[in-house]
């Protein structure tokens, strides 16, 4: 037996592509005759548009047309939310692709301009007059939602676009009031900016003869993007060809449909003339996405034994200026849901409040409402450790769900698929020597060091989801996968997924799911994605779902596969089925194992054809839709050592330990390197990430110079570790890890800090902790004294 | 991204650089300054004479002192044998200075003409009494560091002038040092503090002190040399220095939204003292 492909953590066959600058993105694509698109963005976060005059513009060198949103009038719908939570009295204000009468946030756009020359363009929409009047904006969530506030949209009503209710409150009020101990606190999930490498692009491509429209744009999701295009054209979605090229990374913020990509798709329909679009970095940061902006008021009650009894919370969620495609659904159903965490806690409630405010529309960002529910509970649970003297590892331990392997049913109704908490905890704690640590700690602290450790045991739901779910929450699409394994004549595989991964290394593994199943040499198989008409229909790459769900559908096409491949095998070696033994892409007759045909041999017989058995079709493809019947639901524990400098403030991560449940790994490698990418996403949010708004609304942080990424030197080389536990509903059993990393880090690294400072007193820093709030903290816990 | 149209002349020599240059132009060196803020619209000059490849701006020469062409960039001075022994504290900086590839391009020149107050380099070359050597028109000139640096983004150049070289005295038996705090967004300095101090034997007979970063320019801070002179720099004078640092930059504080002036000031005095230990390390 040849050493197992699936478990072995093979080089991403996309990195050379990517790495040597060969691969081919959106704004990469050149073709004849095109125009180039600049939006005119509103400058202030609410005004009143009273007159645009583009006539000096209009008489530029260059210059085809300049179009307001009175001249598209009905040409384009407005722009879809898609995510219609029940229950909650949803309201969806109209979200048109250039502001109607008043803008709605920095960066609306007014109107467009179509030159042949992108600099040219630019020119243009500076010259572009256009006359504000301002009015008082709204950026602040809770205060949007206060009185008197400024109203975003006149339909609805105090800013509040919905109001959902989780749980029961007075049996939440119940087990609060008997507690031994409450604790709370005021959560600031400050808003982040997703920063994906390749800023977003659309470029579209009408055929006024066919009456076909071809977009290629940034997409995490180009069935999705096809849906929406179609819809908001007009044109049939079988008109509609929408391609993603490679995509630089999304984080969540190339699943909406944007009016960037309704307006080029408009413009080439009305011009017939191919239309491309590029964002800037300054665009990225003003009008793409952005991520958490919660206020968040939280209370855990608890016995004075350590037992968690329950959390109670009430969220005002940031939606922006209007509601993007997925938007409701982030702060509720993949919020709330996961406020048990991985403990026997018996009590949630949750009441989460969207709130139009003068920002940045908000949406998916990495891990998407799942980290804010993370960050709350594991706070809560330092917080109930510290009420009650007992160490915080002491809490978690006693609360734990104990381990299970088909269900286990949560105060939030989730079923959790599989899972043994404690013993990623046990080993996590092991890795970091806590006993060890504490000691060390101690003595630190008498030399005026201060280090701290913080501890999360989390789980997530992800590998979003059965269809029946995400209609029952208002998903305004299904969630299963689709996909065809083809073979060729000669023997190399085509594996065409509706997904459309976007630097995840899914070509890899999903290539290892099927080499696994078939027994073709990985190499020998192609994973093709990113074109509704080269690939089947699928509802895209996030949550964490791609490997769960794709991988599912691709490993039960290769069985379906496999299958044929036994019994036409049986037939050409004129053997009986049940004698046909299959290992390594070979299948024999029992006891004469001379006798073989590969898995190449059979293909290449089942597409000629001359000798089938009485009943196969010819040729050498299956497909198959997925739907899976749960979530999966990895968990791990992530644990934290930092020291302070209380003379500056800054933060030293000295160590980050992460033990992570996937599953079984299809490529350790590729799993290490989600967890990587996930960790420094969410300990920058802890660390050093937050998009700052002036009072009226001119985002401060608008560039990197202010805005601040993450860097490798801010990082120790990261310990990672691993269990196993299937997923008893996947064919392979494995689970998402995509997320894992962002959901469990900012918890674990702030609650680290937190831990460092507690002896000066210090016990709540709003995030992001940068070393003037971690200093100022120190000064006033000192009573200002320095 | 997309800067406004403008015209193109690259010199050859200094005079043709200076005939060459109208109202509204620019010099053009390693471009790490100027074309970003034309790439965002904030500057759109109709012209930019480069003068990157004229030879007169180029090179490092030690004869007493060190004589550094505008057009010497940051990596070249940093990776100077004679800056290393010379002033230390400039090739240190000089090396802090964006990244590699920012190093590889950028000139000391170009630089301090754009005077932004977190760059590195001018934090030395005010606390290491450095002399900016100009030509325009109507002749050459020379000015010190600490009267070149006038205020935020503003210097003495006077338009159609162009920076030649920029001299240091020979600062080798000194000890000095530069001590950055990066921000952790940009890596510009949230202060960034230059010191020289002149020894003799255990005591301190000379010290020479800037701050950058914290402030709208490079700020020669007089309070904090006068605590430093004439101690044996123990803690009582660098808790003393740190103190009258504070007093030194207040009138010519700045900050950002996530770092204000406030804790800028205050973190002048601890990099004061991060300075004077790197110094004397």
């Amino acid at each position: 037996m040849s050493t197992r492909i699936f478990g072995s953590g093979i080089k991403r066959r996309e990195d050379p592509r990517l790495i040597t600058g060969e691969a081919r993105y959106t704004d990469d694509i050149k073709l004849p005759g095109v125009l180039h698109m600049a939006v005119v963005r509103s400058p202030y976060a609410h005004a009143n548009i009273v007159s645009i005059d583009s006539s000096a513009a209009e008489a530029m060198d260059g210059v085809v047309a300049v179009y307001t949103s009175e001249d598209i009038g009905d040409g384009l719908a407005g722009l879809p939310t898609a995510w219609l939570i029940p229950d909650s009295d949803l309201k969806t204000p109209e979200h048109p692709a250039l502001a109607k009468g008043k803008a709605r946030y920095v960066g609306d756009g007014v109107a467009i301009v179509l030159a042949d020359d992108r600099y040219r363009a630019q020119d243009a929409a500076d010259a572009v007059v256009v006359d504000y009047e301002e009015l008082p904006a709204v950026i602040d969530p809770e205060e949007a939602a206060g009185e008197g506030a400024p109203l975003v949209h006149d339909d609805v009503e105090g800013n509040i676009a919905f109001r959902w209710v989780m749980g029961d409150r007075e049996a939440s009020d119940a087990v609060f009031d008997a507690a031994d101990v409450v604790v709370s606190e005021r959560i600031l999930q400050q808003r982040l900016l997703p920063t994906a490498m390749e800023p977003r692009s659309a470029m579209a491509q009408y055929n006024p003869a066919t009456q076909e429209l071809t977009l290629w744009c940034t997409s995490q999701n180009p069935h999705i993007h096809r849906f929406i295009i179609s819809a908001v054209t007009g044109l049939n979605e079988n008109k509609v060809r929408v391609i993603a090229p490679e995509v630089g990374g999304g984080f969540g913020s190339k699943i909406p449909c944007y009016p960037d990509e309704a307006l080029v798709s408009w413009a080439s329909i009305k011009l017939g003339v191919p239309v491309k679009w590029t964002e800037t970095r300054s665009e990225n940061y003003l009008i793409t996405i952005h991520g958490r902006d919660h206020v968040q008021h939280v209370e855990m009650a608890a016995g004075n034994d350590g037992t968690l009894l329950g959390v109670r919370a009430t969220v005002y969620a940031g939606m922006g200026g209007y509601l993007s495609t997925a938007a409701p659904g982030i702060p509720t159903i993949l919020h709330g849901l996961l406020y048990v965490g991985p403990y026997t806690m018996g009590s949630v409630f949750c009441e989460s409040i969207g709130v139009m405010t003068n920002g940045t529309p908000t949406d998916a960002y990495r891990g998407a409402g799942r980290p804010e529910a993370t960050f709350l509970l594991e706070r809560m649970v330092d917080n109930v450790a510290r009420e009650i003297g007992m160490d915080p590892v002491e809490v978690r331990r006693k609360n734990l769900i104990p381990a299970f392997e088909d269900g286990y049913e949560v105060a939030t109704t989730l079923i959790y698929d599989s899972g043994d908490y404690p013993a990623a905890f046990e080993k996590a704690l092991d890795m970091a020597g806590y006993g060890d640590f504490r000691r060390q700690q101690k003595s630190a602290e008498t030399q005026g060091r201060y280090l701290g450790i913080g501890v999360t045991a989390y789980t997530e739901m992800c590998g979003l989801g059965p269809s029946q779910v995400a209609g029952a929450v208002g998903f305004q699409g299904g969630l299963w996968e689709s996909a065809t394994v083809r073979v060729t004549p000669t023997g190399k595989v085509q594996a065409l997924i509706g997904a459309s991964p976007h630097g995840q290394g899914s070509e890899t593994t999903l290539a290892q799911i099927i080499a696994e199943e078939l027994g073709f040499p990985v190499d020998d198989i192609e994973v093709i994605h990113g074109d509704t008409t080269e690939t089947p229909m699928g509802w895209g790459t996030y949550g964490s779902r791609t490997t769960p769900v794709t991988g599912a559908a691709l490993a039960q096409a290769s069985r379906k596969l496999k299958e044929k491949a036994r019994v036409l095998a049986a037939h050409l070696m004129e053997a009986n089925v049940d004698d046909i033994e299959y290992a390594d892409g070979s299948f024999s007759v029992k006891g004469s194992p001379d006798q073989a045909q590969s898995i190449q041999d059979v293909a290449l017989m089942a597409h000629l054809a001359w000798n089938m058995p009485e009943g196969m079709d010819p040729g050498f493809e299956e497909s198959q839709f997925y739907d899976p019947p749960n979530f999966v639901y990895p968990f791990g524990t992530h644990i934290a050592i930092v020291e302070v400098d209380a003379e500056t403030g800054v933060i030293d991560l000295q160590r980050y330990i992460a033990v992570d449940d996937c599953g079984p790994q299809i490529n350790p490698e590729i799993v290490a390197g989600q967890i990587h990418g996930g960790v420094v996403q969410g300990a920058a949010q802890a660390l050093c990430e937050g998009a700052i708004y002036s009072d009226d609304g001119q985002l401060l942080t608008g560039s990197m110079m202010d805005y601040c990424m993450p860097k490798a030197d801010m990082f120790p080389n990261f310990e990672l570790g691993e269990t196993v536990t299937p997923s008893p509903h996947h064919p392979v059993g494995v689970k998402g890890v995509g997320e894992t990393g962002t959901i469990a880090s900012t918890p674990t690294v702030y609650n680290a800090v937190l831990d460092a400072l507690a002896p000066l007193g210090v016990t709540q820093i709003d995030m992001p902790l940068t070393s003037a709030k971690v200093w100022s903290a120190i000064q006033d816990a000192n009573g200002g004294g320095s | 991204m997309w800067p406004n149209k403008f015209d193109y002349v690259r010199a050859g020599s200094v005079d043709e650089a200076l005939s060459s240059i109208t109202d509204d132009g620019k010099f053009l060196a390693g471009g790490h300054s100027l074309l970003p803020v034309m790439k965002l619209r904030l500057d759109a000059p109709e012209q930019l004479v480069d003068i990157g490849r004229i030879p007169e701006l180029q090179g490092i020469s030690a004869n007493g002192g060190l004589t550094i062409g505008a057009g010497a960039t940051h990596d070249a001075i940093a990776t100077s044998a004679d800056v290393q022994a010379m002033c230390g504290a400039l090739a240190s900086a000089c090396g802090q200075v964006g990244d590699q590839g920012v190093r590889n391009f950028g000139t000391i020149g170009g630089n301090i003409a754009h005077a932004d107050p977190a760059s590195d380099p001018p934090t030395v070359l005010v606390a290491c009494g450095a002399t900016v050597n100009i030509q325009g028109a109507d002749g050459s000139r020379s000015v010190g560091a600490q009267d070149f640096f006038v205020d935020l983004f503003e210097t003495d150049l006077k338009d159609g002038e162009l920076i030649t070289s920029v001299s240091l005295p020979n600062c080798s038996d000194c000890q000095c040092a530069y001590v950055k705090f990066p921000h952790p967004a940009s890596r510009y300095a949230i202060v960034g503090v230059a010191v020289c101090l002149k020894m003799d034997g255990g005591a301190c007979a000379q010290a020479d002190v800037a701050v950058g970063g914290a402030t709208v320019k490079a700020v020669k801070c007089a309070g904090a040399e006068a605590a430093l002179a004439g101690t044996t720099l123990d803690d009582a004078a660098l808790n003393a220095a740190a103190e009258a640092i504070k007093s030194d930059i207040s009138d010519w504080l700045a900050g950002d939204i996530a770092y204000p002036e406030s804790y800028r000031q205050q973190m002048a005095g601890v990099f004061l003292k991060r300075a004077v230990a790197a110094a004397q390390g």
